[in-house]
């Protein structure tokens, strides 16, 4: 399978999933992440890194926080931003899709940071874009979202030194989240030591053992020496479509609360990708408790939305330069 | 006016016959094989040295467009790329628009399909009306009108007694019902096979139960009402196990399986390849191979294109948004023949389930060569080389998941009522 996220020197030209990527490359994103992370705490957070470059936030589906963080990242690397959030039902069809993306073009841009409710779209936007464009997935359906796995291991590796020494935990909706699906390969190719997911079998995907993980439906049993637990968002529209009775059972069997999470080793961490539902997935004593690092996660978002955008970029330069 | 075909190796599955002769045809018709007719003189003759020659193939189950999808494809073009196929007999669907529900309809296609004249057309009926699974079609004027069998396309029905019904109506009759097996619960939004791969690009899957219990179902009222029905695509290896004990029964049942469930599987989709979007989805690589094995062992007995001829915009999106689809007729020889690479089925065997098989499941003359029959004629050359290039398709439909494959067999020259339809440049 080729891998149309590089360039012929191996630099990062899209990113679109973690999948395929090595680790010095992730290495790389976080180490760059570290730097623009400083950037924060300074009276001037800009950095004229992207002068004169334009972004577009092309999101097909809603989203304020993702958004937000990726306009943010770019403003801060004195790019150009534009945010267009365009219903799916004007765009039903490839071509209008496509249409939508050539118009852009037009007007030379040089990112597309794409948002989109199905699976493969950003691969569908990156294989159809001009090759001057840049695109990078803020979430294509259940597939991957892979700025958010890279916040989530630099949120990691501040609090744990090493990867392979870690016992990493997913819980929840492993099925349909891109969250989840891009932890995975992030973390595989970290190199941890055992990545476990946990959750009634509806919300597994069938065949998740091939992407390399240990299956748990028991909470007690999964969180057993665990040292980062990652929590996942059940969207409400989960109890159609009899994947779960209801909210309370579920929390009942899979919220993260003090009594389970004392089940983990006593440093480990708590995670959630957020937007948080209280008492579905998580409790609120937990979220807000000395485990959590939820808002940590967000802030970081930034500097590795950053790093992302920084890197792809200079590939893009490469190429033009060899133009 | 009297042809000739001279020097070919002759592949007639219905006499065994595999060897070198001679075939003499006279009009539309052919009068002899093997020794010249007295009298005889050829006003054309057919060099077929190094050739096969077989009997024009028998795809069952195309879908053309016409009517109704026109801007897509059109018999007249879609017969002239079954003939570049080797194809000179071909089954529709009923899912036109407007369906084939209605004797009308039937003779609309008929009609297109006599003034195209390149091959036969033939046309399976709705089972219910409007495909929608509630009332029976008027199965004798359907039958009258020039319909061959009865199915309801890719609508399953849902209501058991519907179904029932439908199958007692038809096996009073004596007309064979034609099953595209899917449970529509299971199957509901998915786009690829319920597996590895769903797992890893995010897609909804379709379990293998989605076809298996509906074939299951399908069995247990085909035994109660002893209607004689052949199910179309096979995509798992569990349904050739339930079509075999049930052939085993001694139901009347056959099956088929396109011809690229036999060459592909899921990670063929690699990532997001609409192109492999296919409903029935691909399926794991050991269901590939049980599809394979039951041909083998002839569980399932014909091959067939499920041929669906997409324009670009179709195919042109995010994955699921994608529209489900081959073109499949001028692979269907090409892919039914590599299997002899592999050594999966004999040459004899290969021909039979594109020939003399389907002919013999759908009750049509056709797919031999005897006296007398109609001069429907394939002629094949195994010794070619070249790469599959779906943009030079002569189907309106270069939706093909083959392209850059390399074939090393390809017809030269077709021949439909004894004329020369097809003939490579």
């Amino acid at each position: 399978m080729t891998n149309n996220q590089l360039t012929e020197n191996g630099h990062l030209r899209h990113f679109l999933t973690i999948e395929g990527l090595k680790r010095p490359l992730l290495t790389e994103i976080m180490d760059h992440a570290e730097q623009y992370s400083s950037l924060s705490h300074r009276q001037v957070k800009k950095v004229p890194l992207l002068r004169g470059k334009t972004i577009v936030n092309l999101f097909f589906e809603n989203s304020t926080r993702t958004r937000t963080t990726f306009e943010l990242a770019a403003k801060r690397l004195s790019a150009d931003v534009i945010n267009l959030n365009i219903s799916t039902s004007a765009t039903s069809k490839g071509e209008s899709l496509l249409d939508t993306l050539h118009n852009l073009e037009s007007m030379h841009c040089d990112m597309f940071v794409v948002r989109h409710n199905q699976s493969g779209a950003a691969e569908f936007i990156a294989q159809h874009v001009a090759p001057h464009i840049s695109v990078i997935n803020a979430g294509d359906g259940c597939h991957a979202h892979p700025t958010q796995a890279m916040l989530d291991m630099f949120t990691i590796r501040r609090h744990k030194q090493h990867f392979p020494d870690l016992r990493v935990a997913i819980i929840g909706d492993i099925l349909h989240s891109r969250v989840a699906r891009s932890q995975i390969h992030a973390l595989s190719t970290l190199g941890v030591g055992e990545i476990r997911v946990i959750g009634p079998k509806t919300l597994l995907p069938s065949d998740c053992k091939t992407l390399g993980v240990h299956v748990y439906h028991d909470m007690e049993a999964g969180l057993k020496d665990v040292d980062v637990i990652i929590t996942l968002r059940l969207q409400h529209e989960r109890m159609e479509g009899a994947l779960l009775p209801s909210a309370r059972e579920y929390f009942q069997c899979y919220g993260l609360t003090d009594d389970k999470l004392s089940i983990a080793n006593p440093d480990a961490i708590v995670m959630h990708p957020g937007p948080i539902n209280r008492g579905v997935e998580i409790a609120s004593s937990v979220a807000d408790g000395p485990q959590s690092v939820i808002l940590e996660q967000v802030t970081h978002g930034i500097a590795v939305r950053m790093a992302v955008m920084s890197i792809a970029l200079g590939a893009q330069s490469e190429i033009e330069a060899q133009s | 006016m009297n042809l000739q075909i001279i020097n070919g190796r002759v592949i007639n599955p219905a006499s065994q016959l595999d060897a070198q002769q001679d075939i003499f045809i006279s009009d539309e018709k052919i009068i002899a094989i093997g020794e010249q007719p007295i009298g005889f003189h050829a006003d054309e003759s057919i060099d077929a040295s190094g050739l096969i020659v077989c009997p024009g193939l028998i795809d069952m189950s195309a879908r053309l467009r016409e009517s109704g999808q026109e801007h897509e494809a059109t018999i007249d073009n879609e017969t002239r790329a079954a003939v570049a196929g080797g194809i000179t007999s071909l089954c529709v669907p009923p899912d036109t628009d407007p369906l084939i529900d209605t004797p009308a309809a039937v003779e609309l296609i008929e009609e297109r399909a006599k003034k195209a004249g390149r091959a036969m057309v033939y046309p399976i009926g709705s089972l219910t009306q409007k495909l929608d699974g509630q009332l029976l079609t008027e199965m004798v004027a359907l039958k009258t009108a020039g319909c061959i069998g009865f199915s309801n396309g890719r609508r399953p029905i849902e209501n058991s007694l519907v179904l029932r019904r439908a199958m007692e109506y038809a096996a009073g009759l004596d007309l064979t019902i034609y099953i595209h097996a899917a449970d529509p619960w299971l199957q509901a939004q998915g786009c690829v096979h319920e597996g590895a791969v769903s797992a890893r690009l995010g897609l909804t899957g379709i379990p293998e139960a989605a076809e298996t219990i509906a074939l299951s179902r399908d069995l247990l009222l085909i035994e109660k009402t002893g209607v004689s029905a052949h199910f179309h695509n096979l995509s798992c290896g569990k349904s050739v196990e339930l079509i075999q004990s049930a052939q085993e029964k001694g139901l009347n049942v056959t099956a088929d399986v396109s011809a690229h469930h036999l060459h592909l599987s899921e990670h063929d989709i690699g990532n997001y390849d609409s192109f492999s979007h296919v409903i029935p989805p691909l399926r794991s690589i050991r269901d590939r191979d049980q599809l394979q094995q039951g041909l083998r062992d002839g569980v399932i007995s014909a091959i067939c294109s499920n041929h669906k001829p997409l324009d670009n915009d179709a195919k042109l999106g995010p994955f699921a948004e994608t529209t489900a689809g081959i073109s499949g007729l001028e692979t269907l020889l090409p892919l039914t023949l590599k299997l002899l690479d592999d050594d999966e089925i004999t040459l004899q065997q290969a021909i039979a389930c594109l020939t003399y098989n389907p002919a013999t499941i759908l009750g049509i003359e056709g797919g031999q060569l005897k006296v007398g029959a109609q001069a429907d004629i394939c002629i094949i050359d195994l010794n070619a080389h070249y790469e599959c290039q779906p943009h030079n398709f002569i189907s309106a439909g270069k939706n093909s998941p083959f392209s850059g494959w390399l074939f090393n067999n390809q017809v030269t020259q077709t021949l439909f009522k004894g004329k020369t339809v097809f003939l490579k440049g």
